[in-house]
């Protein structure tokens, strides 16, 4: 199993060529009739897979789509209605839970046969050995940092988190600034993102093996609860208001050397809008750091990818999967898309902004679990690290809150009896 | 007005909140009884990109069929309300016994989601209200003195933070008190302290919570009393100013008791909305300092996994919430009406 997993990642790391035997598939989406609308979030990769998509709309085709941040909240109910409102959902790890969870999402077996041509086997999201969704990009929260600033404080680049606090404290001593650190710790989903990609790095599961229920009120929570608080003393105090958009603000504007980010926003901090060329051209991607001696890096691997929903005409089913499949077309990649995500398209060139996810997945680094209560756990951490963070309450009060939210939550949903 | 006339008067809009108020909170007081059904699990064989594992995940079939069979879930009686998301009997009841003083069981309960929302939602409203209610009474009475001329746009001005979406509101003020905005570097400066953050203190995260609902709410205070100091009997005044009254006894003597009854209702009104505060929380990020029983609904409703059950739950209890604050206001109203 462990060997598996080591191949299989080396497999993401070189991205290995290994397609799926072609099966007479159609990959310019000469498509004769059927309604293709896809749901799901706002990214500029995610666009560039629409685009793809919409190019096969004709006089009997239609191809729309609603790309929005609010698409978790609209997914399950879109999608429960027969005919779904929506043939497609663009979806992540933790995001195709829901739908797998309510069975609204059909099965890829057939169609991947039959017009998956140019897909590679680990592009196929299967779960008991049936093929529930396509993946396209990957993606995970690794370090950037500013090459400029390390090099005037004498520092190396860090690759555990312990070395990221001694560099902090380095660079504040020297006056260079007041909050060299930066990460995405507002309460709510980031924070609960942060202490799971904290929590990965110790090794220790999340739960009890085979069951729901939550294993991370011990000392290894404890020790990832202190390393995000001791990094959140060389943060700006706000932090817990800063997402993706805000941190990144941060970062354009000069005042962090090291920051925790993802993946996908590499591309648009390195061009040439929102800040300036001495920041842009010094800011340098690096595997996510391990902590406390352990060898795993602390963050996790997430892929985005698209499913087909469950609700709709077999006819329909078949035009999205080829709309969406002439999206990803072999070598359709361009120098300007290539750089807004790690593709797993073939003909994908890795640039300099996939360094960081391309270390952080050789380094070892665990994929976001896609447990069926996953999301409750990390809800429940969201929402009750706040206190502890703001030296309210101790570790030990916060880990118990959390496995207290956590159990309350799975016994309404069925999990726990 | 005879009763047969009154009831076929009455009926449309009574069929109306039958159907869109009444059916709907049933519908989600029988949702707050029950929690989904045991979820059936298997432990499969799950690839990603990454990697093979062997995972658990939902037998969607077999809990389907539970469905079909009850479509409501399980019933689990008053479970949802008793349980640490709500009310936390338990762990109250606990607090309770182990607290050496009051002041030690009010911080321990700012622990449990529920008690933490009710504390800032009763908070603002309390603090909020009465406010409204003064300040708008000011500046309907400060524009009352304006020469006609300038009386509209001053009354336009007046209005507009009631016109600002109130989420666009809170997102602008909340990038103009950021410690590089205008209003918190200004904060810095006057205070001579440079680490000094509105958004990293509970209490000032609760102080800018509240300015900015006095700030957005004032203006429809403003406009009621304006409305009603247009109607104050010109006679009383004059004969209070031959009788030598300042203008501060006027206002005191014949205006404030004239306009009570407005007063009455924008307390109403007000209260109302302010136990339902909850675009400013979103919009201020303020989730880790303040959170409103509204917001948790949201926040029930709006993760990766629903719960449903508990939102329906928390909705039913601001309900009664808002039934308990209401019922002074409303005895009032009633003995007016009796007479």
């Amino acid at each position: 199993m462990k060997h598996f997993t080591k191949a299989m990642l080396a497999g993401v790391a070189v991205f290995a060529s290994a397609s799926l035997a072609p099966a007479g598939g159609q990959g310019d989406g000469g498509l004769e009739s059927g309604r293709v609308n896809a749901l799901g979030t706002e990214f500029p990769a995610i666009h560039t897979v629409v685009a793809g998509a919409a190019a096969c709309a004709n006089d009997n085709v239609t191809v729309e789509s609603n790309l929005t941040k609010e698409h978790r909240d609209l997914q399950v109910a879109a999608l429960t209605a027969n005919p779904a409102e929506y043939t497609a959902a663009i979806v992540a790890n933790s995001s195709i839970v829901p739908l797998l969870n309510e069975g609204l999402i059909r099965p890829l077996d057939e169609l991947v046969e039959k017009h998956g041509e140019g897909l590679k086997k680990n592009q196929l999201i299967t779960i008991d050995g049936k093929i529930m969704a396509v993946a396209f990009m990957a993606n995970a929260q690794h370090i950037m940092y500013r090459k400029d600033v390390l090099e005037e404080a004498g520092l190396e680049v860090p690759t555990t988190y312990e070395e990221v606090i001694e560099a902090a404290k380095v660079i504040r001593d020297k006056g260079l600034m007041e909050y060299p650190l930066s990460g995405t710790y507002q309460t709510g989903w980031n924070l609960g993102e942060e202490f799971v990609n904290m929590y990965m790095g110790t090794g220790a599961p999340m739960f009890k093996s085979g069951t729901a229920e939550v294993d991370i009120n011990n000392e290894n929570g404890v020790k990832a609860l202190n390393m995000m608080k001791e990094l959140t003393s060389y943060m700006n105090p706000d932090f817990l208001t800063y997402d993706s958009n805000a941190a990144s603000a941060e970062w354009e504007a000069g005042n962090v050397a090291i920051m925790n980010m993802w993946g996908s926003r590499a591309g648009p901090l390195t061009d040439d809008e929102g800040s300036t060329e001495e920041i842009t051209s010094n800011t340098t991607m690096a595997a996510a750091p391990t902590f406390g001696g352990g060898d795993i890096p602390a963050t996790t691997l997430w892929w985005d990818g698209f499913t087909i929903s469950a609700n709709i005409s077999d006819e329909d089913a078949e035009a999205t999967f080829i709309a969406l499949m002439n999206g990803l077309k072999p070598g359709s990649l361009t120098e300007e898309t290539s750089t807004q995500a790690v593709w797993l398209i073939d003909g994908y060139e890795p640039t300099d902004t996939s360094a960081g996810v391309f270390a952080t997945a050789s380094a070892g680094a665990k994929p976001y679990p896609m447990l069926p209560f996953g999301g409750l756990l990390h809800t429940a951490a969201g929402a009750e690290l706040s206190d502890f963070l703001q030296g309210d309450e101790s570790a030990e009060q916060a880990l118990a809150d959390v496995e207290a939210a956590y159990t309350t939550a799975a016994r309404e949903k069925g999990f726990l009896q | 007005m005879p009763h047969r006339t009154f009831f076929w008067f009455i009926l449309p809009s009574a069929a109306a909140m039958l159907l869109f108020i009444a059916l709907p909170i049933v519908s989600v007081f029988v949702q707050s009884l029950h929690a989904e059904h045991e979820q059936v699990m298997k432990e499969v064989e799950t690839c990603s990109v990454f990697s093979c594992e062997t995972q658990v995940t939902v037998d969607a079939e077999a809990t389907q069929l539970l469905y079909e069979e009850r479509p409501l879930g399980q019933f689990v009686g008053f479970a949802n309300y008793t349980n640490r998301a709500h009310l936390a009997f338990d762990k109250v009841g606990a607090l309770w016994g182990s607290s050496a003083s009051i002041g030690e069981f009010v911080t321990g309960l700012g622990n449990y989601p529920f008690y933490r929302a009710l504390g800032f939602t009763l908070t603002y409203t309390f603090v909020v209200t009465p406010l409204v209610i003064a300040l708008g009474f000011m500046i309907a009475l400060a524009v009352n003195m304006l020469t006609p001329r300038i009386k509209g746009p001053v009354i336009f001005f007046s209005l507009l933070p009631m016109i600002i979406t109130p989420l666009i509101g809170s997102l602008i003020l909340f990038w103009m008190i950021d410690s590089q905005g205008i209003l918190g570097a200004t904060l810095q400066n006057l205070f001579d302290d440079p680490n000094l953050s509105l958004k990293a203190s509970t209490p000032l995260t609760w102080i800018m919570l509240i300015v900015y609902g006095v700030w957005s709410s004032a203006p429809f205070a403003f406009v009621v009393f304006y409305a009603g100091l247009q109607t104050v009997p010109q006679d009383t005044l004059e004969s209070a100013m031959i009788d030598g009254a300042s203008r501060w006894e006027r206002i005191r003597f014949v205006v404030i008791p004239y306009l009570a009854p407005l007063a009455l209702f924008v307390g109403l009104i007000q209260l109302m909305d302010n136990f339902r505060v909850f675009e400013p929380i979103v919009g201020f990020n303020s989730e880790a300092h303040a959170t409103s029983l509204s917001w948790i609904i949201y926040n029930d409703m709006s993760s990766d996994t629903a719960l449903l059950n508990s939102a329906a739950t928390t909705s039913m209890l601001t309900i009664v919430g808002v039934a308990i604050l209401l019922t002074p206001v409303l005895i009032r109203t009633w003995r007016d009406f009796k007479g």
